[in-house]
This record gives structure tokens, C-alpha cells and sequence, in this order.
């Protein structure tokens, strides 16, 4: 019997596949059907204080290796989260809340909310690469992530992983920011910044123009994060971008991610795809007669 | 995958007062219940229902916010892009079917009515001008039956009180609508027995199930439905109660 459990941050995961932020999380009944098709935890849609529509549409581009999208955080602000929160929690399966904000203050009010909802984690969203004066935009100044991350490590007692954006050569910086500030983990990568233009239009598709590049595209570029980052710092990493197969998932954990996030792969392989990547990876140990999962971790690495 | 296509409107005609229809080649094949995406640039990108199939596709807008409104303006020759088709469409089979169509719900239901053997149709409106397809409905249904909110044509009151005494008659139910009608659809079905299949409409992003803009009770009206069975509806909790609204938060319907 194949062991696929892992832990970050003191949060124990029976299996190392989480659903991540921005698919089927923006409401509990969606997070409640996800849980029950095998992902280890869940991670919620990014919430702020206040309700945000996003943008207008379009806000999603497919494209044969994957997708841009520019939601520009949609989401029904923290205290009507809660109603959603509470079907979520209810499955039994980790909820990791996904938090947006612009300030130390907010974030940590926000992580004290999620908290109180029953999230057995948060996640803040430093990353997003569409949305002013949030995400990215606070996420590559490695002195304002370190303030960020302190004062949300000290307003909880959950762990705290840090989002991290692939778009800035400071990455590392970024992620030893986090480390300093106490944060529990790091996930590595939001989408990459990117866009598409159409030529019959002669314009721009996204609404807003730009959006974030997620899919197998994007998994080349995650990988490379990942592996520079376990180099240089020594909390867990969490592996996110483009990965749809068990292959994908493991490419990641030998980077040195210890848990690895699905998100576009939902949509491309279908609802199905953590149960399918769970049964790759279990049917990988027994055949590499590995003990666990966790011991794969890092195994790229000289 | 389905990429953005931009497509040339070819022909462009009002259907009834204050609705137009805009037709345009999309050679991909759609069932009847499936959806497009289309994008007015500048403006939105929507659901629409597909009113027609077949190469020559069409869309039925009537007039109500700025997306439907900047498409009521659009004339032939004008582009606009389309994403689709999506959505699960009616299911169908040779039982006795009735389709029940209430507003612009006959954009949807038509497409059904042509393709089934042994059909009828129920069209409602609030009044007779507003009422779609009559034509085409008479062309393929055996029974063509009309009513107007107002009296002004055929039976006086809902399309839904109409086909009241008959529905336990059929096999199978498709309805279109607005969803109280559709709620008081679901329930008369139920009462009488019969099952039934009914497309839903709820504000939409992606369109094809990854942004949760358009769910309920779990499901996702664009991936999932936006056709769901009475057995489906009948658990749903939202389901005749409330929708979404562009952040998210619920909101009576």
C-alpha cells in the first residue's frame, strides 16, 4: 500500500494533490463536490474585505496549451464568504482559504476571518497578475511580502502559505521573505503575465488586455521556480502550474515540491483528474518500491 | 479546446417586437439546448442560446442591458466573436415530447421542436407581439399551442397554467424560461408525474466550468447544464430561489 500522505506547516494532507485557487472555489457547494473526487485539501477563490465583480467580459481565452485569464478577482468579500465557508468545511477535507488585500492590516484581518470560518490553512494571494494595486503588484517587493507575512503568522494559529508570482527575476528574494517573516510555506506559481490579440479585430481579446497564462504552458516555467527555490529556502514548497497527469505531478515533487496544486487541468482533463493523478502516483510508488511520497520530494537535486 | 472565432453577421431580422436575430456560419456542430459565448467587442461577451442550428447559425436578442442592447444594434456585415458551442443540450428520444417555451425561452426550445418526431410546443408570452417562432413551431410540432400573459392572443395567462390538464399526457417535458416559470414547470411535472428537462440561464464568465460565476447547489449551469433534469432541479436547493450576481454573492431571483 502506497503512502501519498504528506504534511506542510503541520497541516496533514492524505494525499499531495490540492484543487487551486480560482477553479470551482467560489462557492461551498462547489467546494463540497470537488472534495469528494479525491484532491488532499481544497483551496478557495481569492476573498477581500469588500465584494469585487472583476472585469468585464471576456476573461478567459482557451488555447491549445492551456488558458489566459483576467477574472480581476470576483468575489463576494469575507463576510458573505462565510455562508460558503461553513458547506465547504463541512466536507471534512482541508479548506485553504485564499486571501487578497493591499495591506499588512487587511491581510491579517482577513486570515483572522478564515480562521474563524474553520480554514485549516490560508493562502495569500501575493501573485495575481491582473488585478491594481493587489497581487504581483504587492507580491515582488520582498520588504513589503516580509510585513505582509509577519503580521499574518502572527494573527493565526493556522498555517500561512505565500502565493508566489513567476513574473519578477526577484523570486527568491520574494520567497526568503516569506521564510524570514515565519510563513509556513510557499506556492509556486501563480499564472504567468500574458495575452492574446485578435487578428481579425485588431485588438486585444481580454477585456482588460492582459490576464495570466495557466495550462501545460505554464508548467515549464513552474518547474524552474520550484526547483530554484528549493535551493535557497527550506520551508515546503507547493508546486502549482500545469500539471493535468500523475507524470506532471511528479515532475514537481522532484523539483521539490512536497504538495502540487490543480487548477487548469479541472478544466482540461476534467473533474476527475485528482482521483486519476492520485491512482498515477500510488501506482508509480509501488512500482519504484518507494515507501512515500514525501521521500520524492526534492530527488531531482544533486 | 474551442478557440474565439471572429464571425460576419449575414443576415440580420427582427423575430418580434423588440427581438432581432442575427444568423452567421459556424460550422461546428451544436445540439439543441448548447450555448455560444459571444463576445461584442468593446462591450461583453455573453451566453446566448443558439435559436438556430445547423452551418448558418442564429442567436435571438431581445433588448434588455448593454451587452443585448450593443448586439440589437449590430447589422449584416458586422463581426462580432464566438466561443462555442457548449453546454449539454437536451437529451432526446422518440417519447412523446411537449416543449414549453415562455419569452425568449423559444430561442432555446426551438432548435429542440425541429428535431423531435413527436413533439408539440407551448409558446407563452406577455403579449401577442412578443411572441417567437409560431411559424417555425407550426412547421415541425404536431400541436402548436400559444397563450399571452395579457389575452391578447390564445390562452389568457401563463403558458405554464395552459398545458396544465394535459402535461400528464407525454412522456417527456423540455422548458425554457424564466425561472419562476420554470419552477411552477418543474412543480407541475412533478405533480403529474412526467419527467422533464429545463435549460437554466445564470450570469456566466468562463462558460466552460473553471470560474463557479454561474453555480448552483454545485452544479455549473455552463459545464454541467445549462439543461438539468427535473430529478436534478427537484434537489437543488438555489433552483427557483436565487442566482449569483458578477461578485459572487447570492441574490433572490
Amino acid at each position: 500500500m502506497s503512502d501519498l500522505q504528506v504534511e506542510i506547516g503541520g497541516l496533514a494532507l492524505s494525499n499531495p494533490l490540492m484543487l487551486a485557487s480560482g477553479i470551482m472555489g467560489e462557492t461551498g457547494g462547489l467546494l463540497a463536490r470537488m472534495g469528494a473526487l479525491g484532491p488532499g485539501a481544497l483551496v478557495t477563490k481569492s476573498v477581500g474585505l469588500e465584494a469585487r465583480e472583476g472585469y468585464p467580459n471576456p476573461t478567459l481565452i482557451e488555447l491549445p496549451f492551456g488558458y489566459i485569464n483576467s477574472m480581476g478577482l470576483p468575489n463576494p468579500g469575507i463576510g458573505e464568504f462565510s455562508g460558503e465557508m461553513e458547506t465547504a468545511v463541512s466536507t471534512g477535507v482541508p479548506i485553504v482559504g485564499s486571501v487578497f488585500a493591499s495591506s499588512p492590516g487587511d491581510f491579517a484581518e482577513l486570515c483572522h476571518r478564515m480562521e474563524g470560518m474553520g480554514a485549516s490553512a490560508v493562502e495569500l494571494n501575493l501573485s495575481c497578475p491582473h488585478a491594481e494595486g493587489y497581487g504581483m503588484e504587492v507580491g515582488t517587493d520582498p520588504s513589503a511580502v516580509e510585513g505582509i507575512v509577519e503580521e499574518c503568522v502572527s494573527s493565526v494559529d493556522i498555517p500561512v502559505f505565500t502565493k508566489l508570482t513567476p513574473n519578477t527575476e526577484h523570486l527568491v528574494e520574494v520567497a526568503r521573505a516569506v521564510e524570514s517573516a515565519g510563513g509556513d510555506a510557499v506556492v509556486a506559481v501563480n499564472t504567468l503575465k500574458a495575452m492574446a490579440i485578435s487578428v481579425d479585430l485588431r485588438r486585444p481579446v481580454l477585456s482588460h488586455g492582459t490576464g495570466g497564462l495557466s495550462g501545460p504552458a505554464l508548467r515549464p516555467v513552474g518547474l524552474r521556480c520550484v526547483y530554484d527555490l528549493f535551493e535557497w529556502i527550506d520551508i515546503p514548497i507547493i508546486g502549482v502550474g500545469g500539471v493535468e497527469d500523475w507524470r506532471g505531478a511528479l515532475e514537481y515533487i522532484m523539483a521539490g515540491a512536497t504538495a502540487v496544486q490543480i487548477g487548469s487541468g479541472v478544466g482540461r482533463r476534467g473533474l476527475e483528474v485528482f482521483r486519476e493523478t492520485a491512482h498515477g502516483l500510488a501506482s508509480y510508488l509501488d512500482s519504484v518500491e518507494e515507501g512515500g511520497i514525501a521521500q520524492l520530494v526534492g530527488v531531482a537535486h544533486d | 479546446m474551442i478557440s474565439t472565432q471572429v464571425v460576419e453577421l449575414q443576415e440580420v431580422f427582427p423575430e418580434a417586437r423588440g427581438m432581432i436575430t442575427l444568423r452567421f456560419r459556424l460550422d461546428e456542430v451544436a445540439r439543441p439546448g448548447q450555448f455560444v459565448m459571444v463576445w461584442i467587442p468593446g462591450v461583453d461577451e455573453i451566453p446566448m442560446s443558439l435559436s438556430y442550428l445547423g452551418a448558418r447559425k442564429g442567436i435571438t436578442v431581445k433588448s434588455i442591458g448593454e451587452a443585448s442592447g450593443a448586439l440589437s444594434s449590430l447589422r449584416e456585415g458586422d463581426r462580432m466573436g464566438i466561443r462555442g458551442p457548449y453546454g449539454n443540450g437536451f437529451r432526446m428520444g422518440q417519447e412523446s415530447t411537449l416543449c414549453v417555451a415562455g419569452g425568449t425561452g423559444a430561442a432555446t426550445i426551438l432548435p429542440a421542436v425541429e428535431a423531435l418526431n413527436h413533439v408539440d410546443a407551448a409558446l407563452g408570452a406577455l403579449t401577442s407581439s412578443e411572441l417567437l417562432f409560431e411559424e417555425r413551431a407550426r412547421a415541425s410540432a404536431r400541436k402548436v399551442m400559444m397563450s399571452t400573459d395579457d389575452g391578447s392572443r390564445g390562452y389568457h395567462g401563463t403558458v405554464v397554467d395552459m398545458v396544465s390538464d394535459e402535461v400528464g399526457e407525454y412522456d417527456m417535458v423540455l422548458g425554457c424560461g424564466p425561472e419562476p416559470m420554470l419552477s411552477a414547470l418543474l412543480d407541475l411535472c412533478n405533480g403529474a408525474g412526467v419527467d422533464c428537462q429545463l435549460s437554466l440561464e445564470r450570469y456566466m464568465k468562463c462558460g466552460i466550468g473553471l470560474c463557479g460565476s454561474c453555480a448552483l447547489d454545485g452544479q455549473r449551469v455552463c459545464a454541467d447544464g445549462p439543461v438539468f433534469t427535473g430529478g436534478e432541479l427537484s434537489h437543488m436547493e438555489e433552483f427557483g430561489r436565487s442566482r449569483r450576481d458578477t461578485a459572487g454573492r447570492r441574490r433572490p431571483l
